[in-house]
This record gives structure tokens, C-alpha cells and sequence, in this order.
């Protein structure tokens, strides 16, 4: 077997493997762990009748989703409005590609797609997630989904900007694009923000973890706007929008806007893991090169910890209420904004004054 | 006129919002905790667990006909309660005892009695204006049908649902 068609069948595999088997049953049981983990917060039970403890509600729902009537609104602009789920679902998969989601497996790296302006491509493809809640909003003709799709579009303006600008520390001090090289230079220097392994014990390495803190904070509450989150869920606000840009929407179609949304939480979360968190890496456990079973280890490692983020988010989402449009607009601008370029310079100032960091 | 309510003053930790954040997260995940390791009482979960034993006595479910302990339908197919009825959801076909009938001189009898548990509206009206103790409301609550004439008790349903009523008074008996 040449080396073309062994890297055509191992991406082929992989993509399969990584989007069949773990990332759409992750948003299904996403949708059911949110369910539980917001009635644990409230003091009440959630799903627990489909299955053992309510496991295969996720099955139910997808079901009963797929069992509706498609129905399509007589004012809508039926191409647009048809196009809109697809467009909100795709572009929160395709992320995953350039992903490092484990080290090697038999000599294969667990990343779908390497190429070397990785994170420039999540930010590119990530903000074409966008498109789905506008032109859904627009098609719908109506109202509230209008509404929904303009809060959407520019609150997604105001915080793409402070997502970029956050991750610029990390590239000031790696250097390189390639998501598996910054998941390597963790691996051989300690996390962004925890750096327990490798020169751990150097001061200098402690000094850049205070800046690489502010970054992940606005990176992360950055993510949590583009994934349209609680406190940040302005396009979809029900008190006030009834549904938000999904007003018009039912059944399947309505589903891949769902799913959209917690397909964008889960490659948000991998994106953090991926830049502040390690990746695959944890301490004491080596790669995938020391045999199999490591690599499978690490692969569960990285997804055990898109699982503690996506706990995070539910968490943060049933603590929280929701922002005031105003005072979104101010944190975007005026808080996060400056704060993130700031950030910049002093992790410029960090590293131009120790020397001993690369 | 108008009145200013004056602002609160906000200390620097309140302005600053996270810690405010991280404290209303800490409240969350309390909760959490308590959910799990079992602390929180939570609602009764229905078709496992239910109220039934506590239910009072004057509890108002379903109405049924009952029969006295020597088996005998105490209806006399007066129609009471079928006239009292607001959403009119009780149908009585009456009919003749025949005359060798120990109970010949009750004359009448519910050949038919019909109540509509889709228009019942469990209001007690029926009890309260029988004069033969004759329909109860029991406690039978979760009433359930697939389709509408499933929903409509007749008469062998209603003394099902009634069984004998021990302790009413026996008027109709012969004289001793």
C-alpha cells in the first residue's frame, strides 16, 4: 500500500470514527446531560424514564424529531430557510479536523487534518457558523427571528475579535500555527495556564501563567458568546424573542439547529483543551509512541476533559442570567477588547525580559 | 410624585462581577452536591409512588353507583342527577321492576345509567342531591380512555367502581 492511498483510508477512518462515533453520540448525550445536571441544580430529577436512569432519552428525542412533520411556513423564503439548519450544523463539525484529539494510535496522529495555520482555519470556519442564525432569521420573515439573527450577527462581531486577540499569547510564545505543535510545546513545557510538567519548576514559567489566566478567561467567555451561551444567549433569548432566530423552526430542521449549537459547545471546548488545558496530554502518562494503550489513554484524556468544559457550560448557564443587550455590547468592546490587547504586551514584555522561556 | 429609589452602594468586589459569579457558582454547585449525594427532598415520582393512602375521605373522584350489603343497586332511577348535573354528563335510561321482585314497590330501576367521564366535572353535585345514597364520589382519580366511548362508564362500570357501601340507611327493606 503506497503512503497516498494509507493516508486517504486513515483520514477516511478517522473521520468516521471521530464524528460518528464520538462527536454526534457527545452532542446527543450533551443535550441529556444538560437536561439532568440543570434539574440537579434546580432540586429537581430530569429524564430519568427512557432506559436506565433516562440513558436513552437522547434516542427518544431523535426519534421524535425525526417522526414530525416537516413542515415549512407558507411565508418563508424556502431556499434560505431550508439551507439555514445545514449551514449551522456544518460548520461546528468541519472545526474538528484540525483538532489534535489524541497523540498517535499504531503511528497514526489522531488529528484529522495537520495542516500549519490550524487555528487560523478554526477561526475562519468557526465564525461561518454565523451565517446559519442569520439567514435563518432573515428567511423566516418574521419578527422575532429577525431580531434574533441581527443580535446574533453582531454580537458574534463584537466577540470574534477578543477570541483572536486572547490567542495571540500562546503564539507569541510557541511560535507556530499547527495546533499539534502547541499541543507539543505543552507537552514539553507544562499547560498554558497549569504548567505542571516539563520546566515546572522555572519562575519565569509561574510569571507567564498570570497572563496566560486573563487569556484563557476572555477566550473562554469569548467561546461562550460565539456558541450563542448562557449569559450570552441574546439571539435566542425566549423571554423576550420567543425562540430567537429558531422561531419558525420544527422538527428535524429545528433539531440541526440544536444540535448545531452543542456541536459548536464541543469544538469550543476543544479548541480551549487544545490551547490552555494541554490537549491530549496529562501528567505521567506518555504518548502514543510508547504503545497502544497509551494512545488510547490519551484520546479518552482529551475527551474527558471536553466533558469537564461542557460541565462548565451547562453550569455557567443554569448559574447566570442573561445580559442585558447594552451591557453585552460594553463587555465586548470596552472590557474584554482591551483587556485582551493589553494581555499581548505583557506576555511580550514577559518574554522579551526572560529569554530561558522558548 | 415620583420617588427615587436610592441606588445600592455596591462594594469593589460586587462591581468587579467575578467574584459574584464564582459565589452564585458555588450556590449552584451546592445544589448540585445535594441532588446527588440524595440531601434534597424532591417531588413524589407518580405512577411508582402514590398519594392514594392519604387521600381524605371526601375526596371528590370519579362517581360510581354503589350497591347496599344485600346487593341490591340502590339507584331508583329518579334522575336527580342526571337534571342536577351543570355539564350534563349523566344519561339514565329507567325502566319497571317487575312486580314479583322483592323490591317491586321501589318501581323504578336503572335499566341504564351513563356518565360521560370526558364532561364530568367532578363537582359532587350527584352525591349531594340523591335522596337514596346511591352515587358516590370515590377516589379513583386517574381515569383514562384511547377514544371517546371508552370514556363514557355505564352501569356495570359504575358498580364496579362503587362496590357495596356499608353503613347507609336501608329505607327500602321490609319492616320487621
Amino acid at each position: 500500500m503506497n503512503s497516498i492511498t494509507f493516508l486517504v483510508l486513515t483520514s477516511l477512518l478517522k473521520i468516521l470514527a471521530v464524528v460518528f462515533l464520538v462527536i454526534l453520540p457527545m452532542v446527543s448525550y450533551a443535550v441529556y446531560a444538560e437536561r439532568r445536571v440543570s434539574a440537579l441544580i434546580q432540586d429537581r430529577l430530569g429524564p430519568n424514564r427512557v432506559g436506565p436512569a433516562g440513558l436513552f432519552q437522547p434516542i427518544a428525542d431523535a426519534m421524535k424529531f425525526l417522526l414530525k412533520e416537516d413542515y415549512t411556513p407558507a411565508h418563508v423564503n424556502t431556499f434560505y430557510y431550508w439551507l439555514a439548519p445545514c449551514l449551522a450544523m456544518v460548520p461546528a463539525i468541519t472545526t474538528i479536523a484540525v483538532v489534535p484529539f489524541g497523540s498517535t494510535l499504531f503511528g497514526v496522529p489522531m488529528v484529522i487534518a495537520d495542516i500549519n495555520v490550524g487555528v487560523l482555519y478554526v477561526f475562519a470556519i468557526a465564525s461561518l457558523g454565523v451565517y446559519g442564525i442569520v439567514i435563518a432569521g432573515w428567511s423566516s420573515n418574521s419578527k422575532y427571528p429577525f431580531l434574533g439573527g441581527v443580535r446574533s450577527s453582531s454580537q458574534m462581531i463584537s466577540y470574534e475579535l477578543s477570541l483572536g486577540l486572547a490567542v495571540i499569547p500562546i503564539f507569541l510564545l510557541v511560535g507556530k500555527l499547527r495546533l499539534t505543535e502547541i499541543v507539543q510545546y505543552q507537552v514539553n513545557h507544562g499547560w498554558m495556564i497549569l504548567p505542571f510538567a516539563g520546566e515546572w519548576t522555572n519562575p519565569a514559567r509561574w510569571l507567564l501563567t498570570i497572563p496566560m489566566w486573563i487569556s484563557f478567561a476572555v477566550f473562554a467567555i469569548a467561546i461562550f458568546a460565539e456558541t450563542n451561551r448562557l449569559p450570552f444567549d441574546l439571539p435566542e433569548a425566549e423571554t423576550e424573542l420567543v425562540g430567537g432566530y429558531h422561531t419558525e423552526y420544527g422538527s428535524m430542521k429545528f433539531a440541526l439547529f440544536f444540535l448545531g449549537e452543542y456541536a459548536a459547545m464541543i469544538t469550543g471546548s476543544a479548541i480551549i483543551v487544545t490551547l490552555f488545558l494541554g490537549g491530549w496530554h496529562f501528567p505521567g502518562i506518555p504518548d502514543g509512541s510508547h504503545g497502544w494503550i497509551f494512545g488510547l489513554i490519551n484520546i479518552f484524556v482529551f475527551f474527558a476533559k471536553i466533558a469537564a468544559l461542557l460541565f462548565v457550560f451547562i453550569w455557567v448557564r443554569f448559574t447566570l442570567p442573561r445580559f442585558r443587550y447594552d451591557q453585552l455590547m460594553r463587555l465586548g468592546w470596552v472590557f474584554f477588547f482591551e483587556i485582551a490587547l493589553v494581555n499581548i504586551f505583557v506576555v511580550a514584555g514577559i518574554l522579551t525580559f526572560s529569554p530561558n522561556l522558548k | 410624585m415620583a420617588i427615587t429609589v436610592p441606588r445600592p452602594k455596591l462594594t469593589w468586589s460586587e462591581r468587579f462581577y467575578l467574584p459574584q459569579i464564582i459565589g452564585g457558582m458555588a450556590i449552584t454547585l451546592k445544589h448540585f452536591k445535594n441532588m446527588l449525594l440524595g440531601r434534597t427532598k424532591v417531588t413524589m415520582q407518580y405512577p411508582e409512588q402514590k398519594w392514594d393512602a392519604q387521600m381524605p375521605d371526601y375526596y371528590r373522584g370519579a362517581p360510581a353507583l354503589v350497591k347496599d350489603e344485600s346487593g341490591r343497586v340502590r339507584c331508583v332511577a329518579c334522575q336527580l342527577c342526571e337534571f342536577i348535573c351543570p355539564p350534563r354528563a349523566i344519561k339514565i335510561a329507567p325502566a319497571e321492576i317487575p312486580t314479583q321482585d322483592r323490591f317491586a314497590k321501589v318501581e323504578k330501576y336503572p335499566r341504564e345509567f351513563d356518565i360521560d367521564m370526558i364532561r364530568c366535572i367532578y363537582c359532587g353535585m350527584c352525591e349531594e342531591v340523591c335522596p337514596e345514597q346511591a352515587i358516590f364520589l370515590r377516589k379513583d382519580y386517574a381515569i383514562t380512555g384511547l377514544d371517546r366511548a371508552e370514556m363514557v362508564h355505564n352501569k356495570e362500570k359504575l358498580l364496579e367502581l362503587g362496590g357495596v357501601m356499608h353503613g347507609v340507611v336501608l329505607k327500602w327493606n321490609e319492616k320487621k
